[in-house]
């Protein structure tokens, strides 16, 4: 990529006064947070300071090459999203640990509870799906 | 001492085989109060019982008599509990205090550890959603609670469906239905013929937050449909649970043959009408669980009674 060979300059400025991984995790948590899917400038706008849009671009590019985010194409620019947040897993792990914890009862509330076979069957009869 | 010490030991059996009933045909905030308080009670009149039978061996042993100054033959004519039923009531009662231990430790520190989690969630709204293609969705217990909702989970509901499912997990936020479960398994760590009350009050929780989603989107089927949409989707993208913890939970009331298991009993319990507040059985209920202490009380009497007597006649 181009772009990619004209930020190192660049980059390599605002590393130094926010360091290329605190970047990497500020567009991160940006992603994590903003719920759908951003354009590199929404991603600029949030993270705030003074990033070069290009830099933006780099970092998200770099992250994406990572496999820690996803990207597709709107328009002329791609929209990034994180692949596997991480509050997605840790709650996922938490969620595990707390099952391991509650000593044979639920310490989370859960929607729903695990069915067996025929529960199933018998919850398509009800809904009348395919009884 | 009168047979009547040894209800409180009986009463709790009772107690197991009504408590589904009871969650059956009595509004779910009702029989979650009803079913919680009363497996307290009558957790705490048999270990009291227990405490009871094993004391009144106690004082039969010269030594114990001398150095409460008890005179031998009022406590020797005055008791009729044998020393192998005092033992093995004596040894019930450890157990069961072993037990109370454990679990409460468990659960606090279960607690503690999910209020930690629920505070270091992302954001600061009650309601976490996570990229998790597995469909789940639970309460944390913490102050305040958060609610944690995969993506998997939201995919397979519609708008609507989504709403009742935000409804069903915050009548378990704002009521603290975690403290409802703890009380009934710590009411069940002391006395395990009341498992199956604690399952109830497991069951009643869930139905208690059903019964407001529908009242909150005011539609039945629609929380019925919700409910059952979410745990075909929960069977066909499981989320990772440890091995037996909820099963463990509610696989009590599934686990009689052929009876269905919590799920369709909700969805069941949506498509009839709501249960209407049923004094008689309320009172019912309210009267085993006075039978069960006031047979404590009187035996507690007894026995301080006999020890005052015996103290009396020792002077």
């Amino acid at each position: 990529m181009r772009e990619g060979v004209d930020q190192v300059g660049d980059d390599g400025a605002v590393a130094g006064r926010r360091g290329a991984g605190e970047l990497e995790a500020a567009v991160l948590e940006v992603l994590q947070h903003g719920g759908s899917p951003l354009s590199p400038g929404e991603v600029r706008e949030r993270v705030g300071g003074d990033l070069a849009y290009t830099t933006v671009v780099t970092i998200l590019s770099r992250l994406h090459a990572k496999g820690v985010l996803d990207r597709r194409k709107s328009g002329r620019a791609y929209l990034y999203m994180p692949v596997a947040d991480e509050p997605g897993l840790a709650a996922r792990r938490m969620a595990r640990v707390l099952d391991e914890e509650a000593d044979r009862g639920a310490v989370l509330a859960r929607f729903v509870s695990t069915m067996s076979e025929s529960d199933e069957e018998l919850l398509r009869k009800m809904l009348g799906e395919g009884g | 001492m009168h047979v009547v010490i040894y209800l409180p030991l009986v009463i709790p059996v009772v107690a197991a085989v009504t408590a589904r009933g009871l969650a059956d045909r009595l509004p779910p905030a009702a029989a979650s109060w009803l079913l919680a308080a009363s497996a307290l009670a009558l957790a705490l009149a048999s270990s009291s019982v227990l405490g009871l039978l094993a004391m009144s061996a106690l004082i039969r042993i010269p030594v114990v008599d001398a150095a409460g100054h008890l005179s031998r033959s009022v406590v020797a004519h005055g008791d009729g509990v044998s020393i192998p039923v005092a033992i093995v009531a004596g040894a019930l009662l450890a157990a069961a205090a072993t037990a109370v231990g454990k679990v409460t430790w468990r659960r606090v520190r279960a607690i503690a550890r999910a209020h930690r989690h629920a505070s270091g969630l992302p954001g600061a709204g009650e309601v976490v959603v996570t990229e998790d293609t597995a469909a789940d969705a639970y309460t944390v217990p913490g102050w305040p609670c958060r609610i944690v909702i995969t993506q998997g989970m939201l995919r397979a509901l519609s708008a609507a469906e989504r709403g009742v499912l935000l409804a069903h997990e915050r009548t378990h936020a704002r009521n603290a239905h975690y403290l409802f479960s703890m009380a009934a398994r710590l009411a069940a760590a002391a006395n395990p013929l009341l498992h199956p009350v604690a399952a109830e009050v497991g069951y009643a929780v869930e139905r208690w937050a059903d019964e407001r989603a529908a009242a909150e989107t005011g539609d039945r089927a629609l929380t019925a449909r919700a409910i059952a949409r979410a745990a075909l989707a929960s069977s066909a993208a499981p989320p990772e649970r440890a091995a037996g913890a909820e099963t463990a939970a509610l696989g009590l009331i599934a686990r009689g043959q052929g009876r269905p298991g919590p799920v369709p009993r909700r969805v069941a319990a949506l498509l009839a009408p709501p249960p209407g507040l049923s004094p008689l059985l309320i009172a019912a209920a309210i009267v085993l669980v006075a039978v069960s202490g006031v047979c404590a009380v009187e035996a507690a009497r007894d026995l301080h009674q006999l020890i005052e007597l015996a103290q009396g006649q020792s002077a």
